[in-house]
């Protein structure tokens, strides 16, 4: 396990968002069970290229929010909305794009859900999470696409 | 999303004395909706008792999400308002991060094993 994960990690800025297109995308509806196959895809050529298993549950674990938070929170449950994934898996690392149709968001306006006063919240660690599962998540500046880059571990 | 019976969460319950052991049965927690179930069927075992003491068993579970913390934060805001206690227990190492990365472990009583867990709640 790794011992050096920042407790307080931070979304970076638009300006390290790469727009360049990934080998592979995929258009579905804003349909969770869709976007796990998805998910499902990616872990597979992961898992199969030798990440490790710690590596993989971060893979995994970051997707999970990235998709959950675009169809939750970026297209409000709308089954009229799509989400956009691409991705390319390779022997150095995992880079992940979510898009919804949201309006999007500003990642700096995130309280922090480890302070006294929001520990108890139900709410808001899923960002918190991808970030320090993650080696870089980034969104566009527009804030409805979130980039997530593992380093193969 | 279909509530079909595959994604029925799976929960094996028992008491031991005073306490209500409940194991997590599926590997994942993570869909929403089968984590509404969850959440529900605890409250029901809370409000069905008077100071509820609740061991929550980790040992299948691999992945978990926020949601799913924040499943546990209501849960425990239920017990609190009943004076009852939770423990939670034999939590794989790959998931206890998850709790520390959140400080979650701060607001949690995770305790290594069922032994442990039942201890801290006599």
């Amino acid at each position: 396990m790794r011992s050096n994960r920042s407790h307080e990690p931070q979304a970076r800025s638009a300006a390290d968002f790469d727009s360049r297109p990934l080998p592979h995308q995929v258009v579905i509806s804003s349909d969770l069970s869709a976007a796990r196959e998805v998910e499902e895809e990616i872990l597979r050529k992961a898992c199969g290229l030798g990440y490790s298993p710690d590596c993989c549950f971060a893979v995994r674990l970051s997707l999970e929010e990235a998709i959950v938070n675009a169809h939750k929170h970026g297209n409000k449950a709308d089954p009229n909305k799509k989400i956009i994934i691409s991705h390319q898996v390779d022997g150095q690392r995992v880079v992940v794009r979510v898009r919804d149709e949201g309006t999007g968001f500003d990642p700096g306006e995130l309280p922090d859900c480890t302070a006294p006063d929001r520990i108890s919240l139900p709410n808001g660690r899923g960002i918190m999470l991808m970030c320090a599962y993650m080696d870089s998540v980034c969104y566009n500046a527009t804030g409805n696409e979130v980039q997530l880059v593992k380093e193969k571990c | 999303m279909p509530d079909t019976p595959d994604s029925q969460p799976r929960l094996k319950t028992r008491k031991q004395g005073n306490v209500t052991l409940v194991e997590f049965e599926d590997r994942k927690i993570l869909e929403e909706h089968v984590i509404n179930l969850i959440g529900e069927r605890l409250a029901e075992i809370v409000e069905t008792q008077n100071e509820p003491r609740l061991l929550l068993d980790f040992r299948n579970v691999e992945h978990l999400s926020s949601a799913a913390l924040g499943m546990l934060i209501t849960l425990k805001k239920q017990l609190d308002d009943r004076q009852g206690r939770m423990a939670l227990a034999n939590i794989h190492a790959q998931i206890l991060e998850v709790f520390k990365i959140t400080r979650l472990n701060k607001l949690f009583n995770i305790q290594n094993n069922t032994e442990d867990a039942i201890q801290s709640l006599a």
